[in-house]
């Protein structure tokens, strides 16, 4: 029983260090101010094949699995979250729905340019309606003369409206169930089909370059064969998804959590306040050592739900566990950060005022922290 | 050995890499023998050498053939040749003998000249210089003990058929060296950007061959390398002087010019 990191995963997880170090560090907060994406950034992360981690090299991937995914989104995100979260949304979001569920044709078409980070896809289920609950979704897909006619509005879909955007597989409701439930499906629209376009731009509270769009669908028309795994089916798939995917987030709020540790560590070495080192006050030092044990609980918590879902075991409950604990984490220490740093804490140049803004959403994306609860709570047997 | 004149079918590049003490950590000398105390440090591969693997990569890329890393040094250098593999390289061949510890510069490139001749290449290609020694001549002399033509401090490289030509950095621009193949080349940070390793050649890293070579092996004549038989010898050490205190330049219309001639004479621009 060990949660030492292999050779390989060492090696990955100080490759992305030093490249969020050499590559994110140096540029990103002027990134963040003007609230522009980094399309340098992910082109190198692309070349570096973070893209492609959990897929097969017959698809341009890296061959490796969800773990190593969640291992460069936590060094991503210990310089910066904004960067991380365009990993995550167009690895677990944009191209694992193609991969899981796809035809042959859909993954020979899209998954060499989505793994080699020259194409970013984004999954678009959130509706201005509501987010948490998934099934009360508004958006219609009806089948007509072989094609889907997609009409709705989707809300916060990241990664939808970049030059680099290929495609958004959106969730519709295509029909109406036996028993007079909606029947939902996951259809897959390329970026520049007619009738689909890309509304408001919203302005954040964080994660500032990242790219987040509404999106409008008027009688946009997909191909048929668009459609991604089974009719009826797209509800149940992207649970799967995001069961997953709450690992991924976790992973990156690990990566805040202790992006403040890191922070703070060395503020605390260097300011000094009544003539000595901030450091040597043991309320500073208490808060840093907090810090540093919620950011350790929470990335053992997200490694067990990983390696469940590696094993082939139910992970559920981990995972929502690893996402409600490292998001929780990711928000205290964001704060005991920003309050180590004082007045500097709360400037934008400051990787911690960024970590401040960017921590919340962690408590909100794909899946709130009350979905966890209900989640957990189901898992136990307490009722629906 | 080597390709005289048209082009080589394929490259053999061989590429040297040292590991070195994290330049992050803190590093300490050995009091007993005034060596490196390599235990107390963390490893990692010279930098440099990471700009010698990267132009390897690209030459290969662009002539094909094989890139092989050849490091000197005890048993934790696997983890620096690991690095070099995972960046792309194809194999490696680790000389490793007690015999080889304390050599000095020269020593040193006198066991990787015959570590050489152990292999096939092209092209040996190497940083300027590492981050612990800096004494910035094993290039040279390898080439020497080798009978090679030396191109240093390149900051762009082109082959075409036997030829090899570089672009040495001077102080202020370059001169444009060339030479025939078989060759070494040292290399400066400012000729390309190392890639970061990917997963996938992390992983192949593992599956590729990495030759142990000893001091025999290599016919390295025990007399000749070693701490008791070094050319030099490190008699004393101190730490480096703390920082003094900076210049502060006010500007009252001149603090551009100032700050360029600053500059300038620490030859930074
Ligand atoms: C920056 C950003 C990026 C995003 N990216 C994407 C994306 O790529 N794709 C996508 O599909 N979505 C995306 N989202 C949407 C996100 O997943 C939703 O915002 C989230 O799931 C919550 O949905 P909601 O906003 O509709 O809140 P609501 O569902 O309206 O919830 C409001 C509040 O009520 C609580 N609540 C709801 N139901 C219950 C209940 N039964 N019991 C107790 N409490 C309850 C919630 O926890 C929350 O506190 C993104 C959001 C943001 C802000």
């Amino acid at each position: 029983m060990s949660h030492r990191l292999s050779e390989e995963y060492e090696e990955l997880r100080r490759s992305v260090e030093a490249f969020a170090h050499e590559v994110v560090a140096p540029v990103i907060a002027g990134h963040y101010e003007r609230g522009e994406f980094p399309y340098e950034i992910v082109a190198r992360m692309g070349e570096m094949g973070l893209f492609g981690l959990p897929f097969p090299e017959e698809y341009g991937g890296m061959g490796g699995d969800y773990f190593a995914l969640c291992l460069a989104l936590e060094e991503l995100a210990r310089v910066d979250s904004s960067v991380a979260i365009t990993l995550e949304a167009g690895v677990s979001l944009g191209a694992m729905p193609i991969f899981r569920f796809g035809s042959a044709e859909q993954k020979k078409t899209w998954l060499p340019r989505l793994c080699s980070g020259e194409a970013l896809g984004a999954f678009g289920l959130t509706e201005p309606g509501g987010g948490s609950d998934a099934g009360a979704t508004r958006t219609t897909a009806r089948l007509e003369e072989g094609h889907w006619v997609v009409n709705g509005t989707k809300s916060f879909i990241t990664n939808s409206g970049t030059d680099i955007t290929a495609l958004v597989t959106v969730t519709a409701v295509t029909g109406r169930r036996p028993d007079g439930r909606p029947e939902i499906s996951a259809i897959l629209v390329p970026a520049g089909t007619p009738g689909f376009s890309v509304g408001q731009h919203y302005s954040k509270v964080g994660w500032n370059a990242s790219d987040t769009n509404e999106l409008v669908f008027e009688d946009c028309r997909v191909p048929e064969e668009n459609l991604v795994g089974e009719r009826g089916r797209g509800y149940a798939q992207f649970l799967r998804i995001l069961d997953e995917g709450r690992i991924a987030i976790a992973a990156l709020s690990v990566g805040l959590a202790q992006g403040c540790v890191d922070e703070s560590l060395r503020y605390a070495a260097e300011r000094e306040a009544f003539g000595r080192h901030i450091g040597h006050y043991q309320a500073i030092q208490f808060k840093i050592a907090d810090m540093e044990a919620r950011a350790h609980t929470a990335r053992l918590a997200y490694y067990d739900a990983a390696a469940r879902m590696l094993a082939g075991e139910p992970f559920k409950k981990q995972a929502a566990i690893a996402k409600l604990v490292a998001s929780n984490a990711a928000m205290d220490n964001a704060r005991d950060a920003t309050q180590v740093f004082g007045g500097y804490g709360f400037m934008n140049d400051y990787a911690v005022g960024r970590f401040y803004r960017d921590a919340k959403i962690l408590e909100i994306g794909e899946g709130t922290s009350e979905v966890q609860r209900m989640l957990i709570a189901r898992e136990l047997g307490l009722p629906a | 050995m080597g390709v005289q004149g048209g082009r080589p079918p394929a490259m053999n590049i061989v590429v040297l890499v040292k590991q070195v003490p994290d330049t992050a950590t803190e590093r300490k000398l050995n009091p007993a023998d005034n060596t490196l105390d390599r235990a107390s440090s963390d490893g990692v591969i010279n930098e440099l050498d990471e700009y010698a693997i990267e132009e390897a990569l690209l030459l290969k890329e662009k002539h094909g053939g094989e890139v092989t890393i050849l490091s000197a040094g005890p048993d934790q250098a696997t983890d620096s040749i690991r690095k070099a593999l995972s960046m792309g390289a194809d194999k490696a061949i680790h000389l490793n003998d007690e015999a080889l510890h304390g050599s000095d510069s020269l020593q040193t490139a006198y066991a990787l000249a015959q570590a050489l001749r152990t292999t096939e290449f092209d092209v040996v290609v190497l940083g300027s210089e590492s981050t612990d020694a800096r004494t910035g001549v094993v290039g040279a002399a390898l080439a020497e003990y080798l009978g090679l033509p030396q191109l240093t401090l390149a900051n762009k490289v082109d082959i075409d058929g036997g030829t090899i030509r570089i672009q040495r950095q001077t102080d202020d621009g370059y001169d444009v060296v060339e030479a025939q193949l078989p060759a070494v080349v040292s290399v400066v940070e400012k000729i390309n950007e190392p890639r970061y390793p990917s997963f996938k050649l992390i992983m192949a890293a593992k599956k590729k061959p990495v030759t142990k070579l000893d001091a025999a092996g290599a016919e390295i004549d025990p007399a000749k390398v070693g701490l008791a038989n070094a050319t030099t010898e490190t008699v004393d050490f101190a730490a480096a002087p703390p920082r003094a205190a900076g210049t502060v330049v006010k500007d009252e219309g001149t603090g551009g010019v100032q700050i360029a001639d600053f500059l300038a004479s620490k030859k930074f621009v």
